[in-house]
């Protein structure tokens, strides 16, 4: 795309350009340039944006039951979180899935778990967000066949698929298949939704989980905008296949929304999103010729930052949510479509129902109590909004232009992945030192016993251990009772379209035919597998650049050649991620500050079962595991890799880090944990310095001081 | 734990005692040397009755060519053969910190209940990148154990012409479309290697071309070898196509080889390069120049292993 337009230009050339449109919001811009009394009220208050709940746990059974019940107290849209084996698609009796079943979302395995999730909720009417991504074709196929038993058309559903795979590649990690074979799925899916779901959004490009891997508002805008055109690129492609690119690429722009993120910095925060809206228009208009002002404007969901929460004072939390509210709703003129907010205690474990009512009621009161929505845009003519865009607007092009020059968002993926993980260990630095400051957490830290704490479970979500064994029960006995000879056909059929012979053929045909035959979700992602090979992201930590020694580093490296003296070899150590969660980034970080400090570091990444790193420590020699887990699955899988090790003959200290509860800390002790370390512990050069020790004392070389 | 002993698993090809070897041969702690010195005279073509059995493969290539995922389609066809595989992937990272991060084992896909398999990360020499003494060292004693032994290294710099010392064969992988690589062998970097292997097949044309383009390449230097140079195309993502023809291509350069006189070569080149980097320029003067030292060694029994030939050359130059 070209960088035309502002440059350099500042506010003043962003105001020339409103001129040259006719969104609502920039007539009004216009209005106030020529010196018409601006309008102080809206003849008629706003509509309040669509108020969801990110949930799902356990069963289908519980989160129906759940949905309705968030359904009765004001919800209005649904927002389904899946577990992590549905959301990378293996069945409940995968190893793979071991300890994560029910975890983070709820696990929908065929048509009559997502029949059993949906009873009672009307289909017709529902605008349902799925956060899913690798497995988001299979996962639309089973809710237009839940639907489809009800009698409720294709035609009539409402929603969104995530179905955003760069970002999986980038920072959450639950892909599934090769970044090629991955972006025909999502072309598939939009040449098929848009002629046959027309109301459905197939794609929310994410910028969401950039921000929390770490990235900068410019970032942030750039990399969602490149990863919005390398779709469009593809999905215009796909209907070019059928001679249809030019009939139906306004309807196809028009369905793309996004997924944002806001942080406490929330008057940047809204710059950026009135930036994202200047250039998506841009993007429309230039690069694609879309001509229709309903297809241009920029849409968006949001769910407010999680990465800034903390654990420590957690009911601080609850300031930090209202105020990132704001920065999605206080202007009219980029104000959110779709709205979840997380719940205070996130940084502690899974929230509970009462938590998320707690932030369900934090949008009731901003869109029914205060007055935000009987007004105009209230940052129009403001020097300093347009200011802030403006600079915002130049850094992004500027950086959309780098991803450019690498090809494009899928073959930027390494570029941006190591620019991520340097941002992020610069904001991390930055909380280190203090210079970031962070209420209750390197600042005013004295505090009183919080009650909101007190119960036995440590005020979270505890999901029962007996789920998973349960629905590995009802798989199996689902897979018994199914007429597997139509399955066979249908998987055969789905293996045959994937190989791509007829390339008009789209998947989501024999997908939607699978899910009606009753295949498994499991079973559709080993078939597509099979095909297109599996992948593992790049882990941007190779390329992270060293980092200059502060004082305390200088002095760990120092006790680091000691240690290498005293052992014949440079302390190596394991780090990795058992199970399924693919949040990398804290782990990342620990890479890069081990390497920092002077370590051999091998970075096993995501997706690791006991086995494989009870090998790889064996293999690799090293002289101490470090594991990091935010599922909540650390009660199963850290055991379970201790198990491993000791089968494997290697005895070395295992350290753990993630969202580990207080109270499962002393078992984990006892299971043979050598060190836990939870959000609370900020200072990774801190946590480091305590590993060299750990491995000293192993090794019978006491530290120093 | 007794190099001896590790020494004499890995001869009966017990590959258990390879994670303890390695450890032992990358220590530089004083006891450690010892028990090493010990381990590699237990592997040595002296007490094995000739060269070991394995293949040493060298592959190298710059970043992003492939050699990951080329590796891992590799690993599994020589499984399928029932060949042992052992991997020592070389990584370039810089030293700033003195630490390393070691990502590529990631990469490569194997089954960890898998026990004919061993892959292990380290990081190239403190100096200029070069290979460390110890991944050398390493090749040798676990070619006595797998069938297999695979150096990979990232084409940037002296790593890779000391891969070429020691492996029995070198494999170079490139990517279709980039023309660094061409620049990379006229330059003189290294010298022509066994097998060239083109990645990424699957993008058709593009890939055709980079072949036919080394090919001529490689006519046009006439060096040493051009003719016996094989270029091969392959696609290492399913479906996969001409890995088979990759395996057998790499067989057939080990056996046209003589592997005694490139093995004993390697050695020579290894112990001289250690030596030098221990003594520097002083300790050559004191053997009487480069040229004397390498007549040293060519008097040395040729079942030596490096670590012998390095104590016969300190033993030399203390005498002077």
């Amino acid at each position: 795309m070209p960088a035309t337009a502002v440059r350099g230009g500042g506010a003043r050339a962003i105001l020339d350009r409103a001129r040259h449109t006719s969104l609502p919001g920039y007539a009004l811009t216009i209005a106030a340039m020529s010196n018409e009394p601006p309008p102080v009220r809206l003849p008629e208050r706003d509509r309040p944006w669509m108020m969801r709940t990110y949930a799902g746990h356990s069963t289908a059974k519980a989160s129906n039951e759940l949905y309705r019940r968030n359904l009765a107290k004001g919800q209005t849209g649904l927002s389904v979180a899946f577990d992590l084996p549905t959301q990378t698609g293996h069945d409940p009796d995968d190893e793979l899935a071991r300890g994560e079943v029910g975890k983070v979302g709820v696990p929908v395995c065929h048509r009559g778990d997502m029949e059993a999730l949906m009873e009672g909720i009307p289909l017709d009417e529902m605008n349902t967000s799925m956060t899913i991504n690798a497995t988001a074709a299979w996962l639309l196929a089973l809710y237009i066949v839940a639907a489809e038993e009800r009698g409720v058309e294709q035609r009539k559903l409402q929603g969104t698929t995530q179905n955003d795979i760069v970002k999986e590649f980038l920072a959450r990690g639950t892909y599934a298949f090769p970044p090629a074979p991955s972006m025909r799925l999502i072309a598939d899916m939009i040449a098929y939704t848009v002629e046959n779901v027309p109301r459905w959004n197939p794609i929310n490009i994410c910028s969401y989980h950039l921000q929390e891997a770490g990235a900068t508002p410019v970032q942030e805008i750039a990399y969602a905008m490149s990863n919005a055109i390398a779709v469009l690129d593809a999905a215009r492609e796909r209907l070019g296949a059928t001679g249809r690119a030019q009939e139906l690429m306004g309807d196809v722009f028009g369905r793309i929304s996004f997924f944002v993120n806001a942080g406490v910095r929330f008057v940047e925060e809204h710059a950026k999103l009135r930036a994202m809206g200047i250039l998506w228009e841009q993007i429309g208009r230039e690069r694609y010729d879309v001509q229709d002002e309903r297809h241009l404007r920029f849409r968006y969901g949001v769910q407010v930052n999680s990465l800034g929460l903390t654990e420590a004072q957690p009911e601080n939390n609850v300031q930090r949510i209202v105020l990132e509210a704001l920065a999605v709703t206080l202007g009219r003129e980029a104000r959110a479509r779709a709205i979840q907010l997380p719940a205070w205690n996130e940084a502690l474990g899974l929230p509970r129902p009462w938590d998320q009512q707690w932030s369900l009621r934090i949008q009731q009161v901003l869109a029914y109590e205060t007055d935000i929505l009987e007004y105009p845009d209230i940052f129009e003519g403001s020097k300093v909004m347009d200011g802030l865009v403006a600079e915002l607007l130049e850094g992004a092009r500027a950086e959309m232009a780098v991803v450019a020059e690498h090809g494009g968002a899928v073959e930027a993926v390494p570029y941006m992945k190591a620019a991520l993980v340097d941002s992020h260990r610069e904001r991390i630095q930055r909380i280190e030192s203090g210079e970031h400051v962070v209420v209750g957490q390197n600042r005013f830290t004295e505090t009183e016993v919080s009650p909101l704490t007190a119960d036995a479970q440590g005020g979270i979500l505890v999901v029962d251990p007996a789920v998973e064994a349960e629905q590995i029960e009802a798989v199996r006995r689902w897979r018994a009772e199914r007429d597997q000879a139509a399955v066979d056909a249908a998987l055969a059929d789905l293996a045959r379209v994937a190989r791509g012979e007829d390339s008009h053929e789209n998947l989501m045909v024999p997908t939607i035919a699978a899910a009606r035959a009753g295949a498994t979700t499991g079973e559709w992602a080993r078939t597509l597998r099979e095909v297109f090979g599996s992948y593992r992201a790049p882990t941007g930590v190779g390329v992270a650049t060293p980092m200059g020694a502060d004082e305390e580093l200088a002095e760990l490296r120092e006790e680091v050649v000691r240690l290498q003296e005293k052992l014949g070899r440079r302390p190596k150590i394991l780090v990795g991620k058992p199970g399924l969660d693919g949040h990398s980034n804290g782990a990342e970080q620990i890479a890069v500050r081990a390497r920092d400090a002077g370590m051999d570091v091998v970075y096993e990444g995501i997706r690791l079962t006991p086995a494989q790193i009870a090998a790889s420590a064996l293999q690799e020699g090293v002289h101490v595991i470090g594991l990091s887990i935010l599922s909540g699955s650390h009660r199963e899988l850290i055991p379970a890799v201790i198990d491993a090790l000791h089968e494997a003959g290697v005895n070395v200290p295992v350290v753990v880090g993630g969202i580990i509860p207080e109270q499962d800390v002393a078992p984990l002790k006892q299971a043979g944990v050598a060190a836990v370390y939870t959000p609370k512990d900020f200072d990774i050069t801190r946590i480091m310095r305590d590993i060299v020790e750990i491995v000293g004392e192993r090794n019978g070389v006491p530290a120093s001081v | 734990m007794d190099g001896a002993d590790l020494g004499a698993r890995l001869r009966e090809r017990d590959l258990s005692a390879a994670p303890a070897a390695l450890n032992m041969l990358e220590s530089n702690a004083p006891a450690d040397r010892e028990q090493a010195a010990r381990l590699l005279h237990e592997v040595s073509p002296a007490v094995l009755g000739g060269e070991a059995s394995g293949h040493i493969v060298g592959v190298t290539g710059p970043p992003g060519a492939g050699k990951s995922t080329l590796l891992s389609a590799l690993l599994h066809a020589w499984r399928a053969r029932e060949r042992t595989v052992a991997m020592l992937a070389v990584d370039p990272s810089s030293r700033r910190s003195g630490g390393s991060l070691l990502g590529d084992r990631a990469r490569i896909e194997f089954d960890p209940s898998d026990k004919g398999v061993l892959i292990r990360s380290t990081a190239a020499g403190d100096r200029l990148g070069g290979l460390a003494s110890a991944t050398r060292a390493a090749a040798q004693a676990l070619a006595t154990a797998f069938d297999v032994v695979v150096i990979e290294t990232v084409g940037v710099g002296q790593a890779e012409t000391e891969v070429a010392d020691v492996a029995d064969t070198v494999a170079v992988v490139v990517q279709p479309g980039s023309g660094d690589v061409l620049q990379f062998y006229k330059a003189g970097i290294m010298e022509t290697p066994d097998v060239l292997v083109v990645t990424k097949a699957d993008l058709g044309q593009v890939a055709l071309r980079t072949r036919r383009d080394l090919s001529a390449a490689l006519r046009s230097l006439g060096s040493r070898g051009a003719g016996a140079t094989r270029v091969l195309a392959v696609s290492s993502l399913p479906p996969t196509h001409g890995i088979e023809e990759l395996a057998v291509a790499l067989d057939e350069h080990r056996a046209s080889l003589d592997v005694a006189e490139r093995r004993l070569k390697a050695r020579r080149a290894g112990a001289l390069l250690d030596f030098a980097r221990e003594h520097g320029e002083q300790g050559m003067r004191a053997l009487g120049g480069r040229h004397a030292a390498e007549r040293l060694l060519e008097r040395q029994d040729p079942g030596l292993d490096p670590q012998a030939l390095v104590a016969a050359l300190e033993r030399a130059a203390g005498e002077v």
